[in-house]
């Protein structure tokens, strides 16, 4: 493919002379440049391999919506996992989206400029913080905090939701949920700021010039463009809560059933294979691990697909606007 | 109906939730750094980064396999995972303007996102299983392939801020395209990727979930690439949730020594990029 369109770009960039050392440094890039597809498909091909079969003994469906998962008699079903992780993404999500937004705001469009730059730095130290460190801390500092004041006062004050009910252990959904908030919180406002640095001044002008005030203007103007990148950057931290692991494992109480209580300790799919897969009893056992890896990543590769797609498409809307 | 000043009111009102914001932001922040600053200072001596762990019961011991496994395994990515993410984006600032190009670009945006144990699976069926047992490569190979698309994308952005004034003028001087590309244009762009790789170095020190069934572990000092070895998060792991108070009180510590490591290479990563742009 690479030798049929050589000729073609010969005439613009160099004398109608095959120059050898180009062509080899040409090559090497070309394979350089596939090896992240090489990477890709060995991913896939991977779990393909260590779960298919897994997935394949249980059936695809009882696989999923099977809520027992007894290693001794080689049953295996997903779903307490699935329900862990989606209840704390979930929690994850409530908590730091409007902590986020309202920060990447802040931070665009309120602060001045000096304020901004001394606050990314710590921003970009929150993300840098390894996971297993938010786990000690989540472990020793938030768990306790959860399990005296904070879980018996909700219950108090929203005890008659069935989320806020049941003994206060600390370990739990809501322990994992707030960890993994704190976690993605830098992620969607690091990208929202990006967004909302886009948004053309013109259009915050407009409404300023028509007597909004500044928030009028933000919710009018600023908001309503930047709102596809907003999704996206939910999405993209939506992707990181789903997959985290560390933090996770160590204060979410790692007992596989399906509760309705955010108070009570619950599993999630990255816990369970952090915690059994080096001492998976058995190729079945291993591949029903692999089996929820796949089933993770799957998740993962379709929201972040959706994901880019949508913060790029609102960072190419300006440019368009511009033209 | 809406007064000037109730809307005034809304306009302040928003201003200071999102002040707000901010503040609750950091409060993690600041307990987190203060918690693993003053509870791990108490732990450090000389040999905590020189022993090896101590069985319980038992005072003393460190940690010191586990920091020298961390960089032996950080080591080992690097050799595997810097050549291939450098080079593809490199590939992708000189030659990516194709649909190829496109559809690279776009996996390695969608690869960066994909959970890190996920990868130790992949790393485990790659190396554990023809070896048939845990190893320290296993561990290097799980975090080369978590290096390699973020590497290859901010790479491309690096080489891609280079002037084209700089590539044109050496094209026109006859320079041939890969001289151009290497002496040119990546000599430029070297203290940029220099960056990018200490900071994805640093990324990957801090990883533990892939090399929970990739590296496992080990309680005595390891140099063997296809052995199990210690890693200093897989440490801080197994201390954390043991039962024990003076194990607790050493993950703390690790934690310490970890962020230390952690920030002094991103540190350093800023460092050179600042050096350069002078």
């Amino acid at each position: 493919m690479t030798a049929a369109r050589e000729p073609e770009r010969a005439p613009e960039s160099a004398p109608a002379r095959v120059n050898v050392p180009d062509r080899v440094w040409s090559g090497g890039l070309l394979l350089l440049g596939l090896a992240v597809l090489v990477v890709a498909a060995i991913i896939v091909a991977e779990l393909v391999h260590i779960g298919g079969p897994a997935i394949l003994h249980t059936g695809v469906v009882a696989f999923v919506r099977n809520s027992v998962w007894d290693v001794t008699r080689d049953v295996f079903g997903a779903l307490p996992f699935i329900y862990g992780t989606l209840v704390t993404s979930a929690v994850a999500l409530v908590l730091a989206l409007p902590v986020s937004v309202g920060l990447a705001l802040f931070l665009t469009e309120m602060a001045p400029p000096s304020v901004r730059s001394i606050v990314s730095f710590p921003i970009s130290l929150l993300a840098g913080i390894p996971s297993v460190v938010y786990g000690l801390w989540g472990l020793f500092v938030l768990v306790p905090l959860l399990r005296r004041p904070v879980e018996p006062l909700l219950a108090k004050t929203l005890g008659f939701l069935p989320l806020f009910q049941g003994p206060p252990i600390g370990l739990g959904y809501l322990a994992a949920g707030i960890v993994l908030a704190i976690m993605i919180l830098p992620t969607i406002t690091s990208i929202a700021i990006e967004v909302l640095q886009t948004v053309p001044g013109t259009l915050r002008e407009g409404a300023l010039a028509l007597g909004a005030t500044r928030w009028e203007a933000i919710r009018v103007s600023v908001l309503p463009y930047a709102r596809a990148g907003i999704v996206g950057a939910t999405m993209l931290g939506l992707g990181r809560a789903l997959g985290e692991t560390m933090a996770v494992t160590m204060v979410i109480g790692n007992s596989p059933t399906i509760r309705a209580s955010l108070f009570s300790p619950g599993y999630s799919l990255p816990a369970v294979i952090a915690n059994e897969f080096a001492e998976a009893s058995g190729d079945l056992h291993t591949g029903a691990l692999a089996a929820l890896a796949l089933l993770l990543f799957a998740v993962t590769v379709v929201l972040n697909i959706a994901a880019r797609l949508l913060v790029r498409m609102s960072r190419r809307g300006p440019t368009r606007v511009a033209a | 109906m809406n007064s000037l000043a109730a809307r005034r009111a809304v306009n302040w009102i928003m201003t200071g939730l999102c002040a707000l914001a901010l503040a609750v932001a950091l409060v993690p922040l600041v307990s987190l750094l203060w918690l693993v600053i003053s509870r791990g200072f108490a732990g450090l001596s000389w040999s905590f980064f020189t022993a090896i762990p101590a069985p319980v019961g038992e005072t003393g011991g460190g940690v010191g396999n586990a920091i020298a496994g961390t960089l032996y395994i950080v080591g080992i990515a690097c050799a595997i995972g810097v050549p291939l993410g450098v080079g593809a984006g490199v590939y992708l600032a000189e030659r990516g303007d194709t649909r190829l190009g496109d559809a690279i670009r776009f996996i390695a945006e969608v690869l960066s996102g994909v959970p890190s144990i996920v990868v130790g699976i992949v790393a485990y069926g790659l190396v554990v299983i023809p070896m048939r047992r845990f190893s320290a490569l296993a561990g290097g190979v799980a975090l080369a392939v978590l290096m390699v698309p973020t590497l290859a994308r901010s790479t491309e952005e690096l080489v891609r801020l280079v002037p084209h004034a700089l590539r044109e003028a050496s094209l026109a001087l006859g320079v041939p395209q890969w001289r151009t590309s290497l002496r040119v244009v990546l000599r430029t762009a070297l203290g940029g990727i220099m960056t990018a790789i200490l900071l994805s170095v640093a990324r990957a020190s801090g990883e533990t979930a892939p090399l929970l069934f990739t590296s496992l572990n080990n309680q005595y000092w390891n140099w063997r690439a296809d052995q199990p070895t210690a890693s200093l998060t897989v440490q801080i792991f197994n201390y954390a949730v043991s039962p024990y108070n003076e194990w607790h009180d050493k993950a703390w510590t690790s934690a310490l020594i970890l962020l230390l490591l952690v920030g002094s290479l991103a540190l350093a990563g800023r460092l050179v990029a600042r050096r350069r742009v002078r």
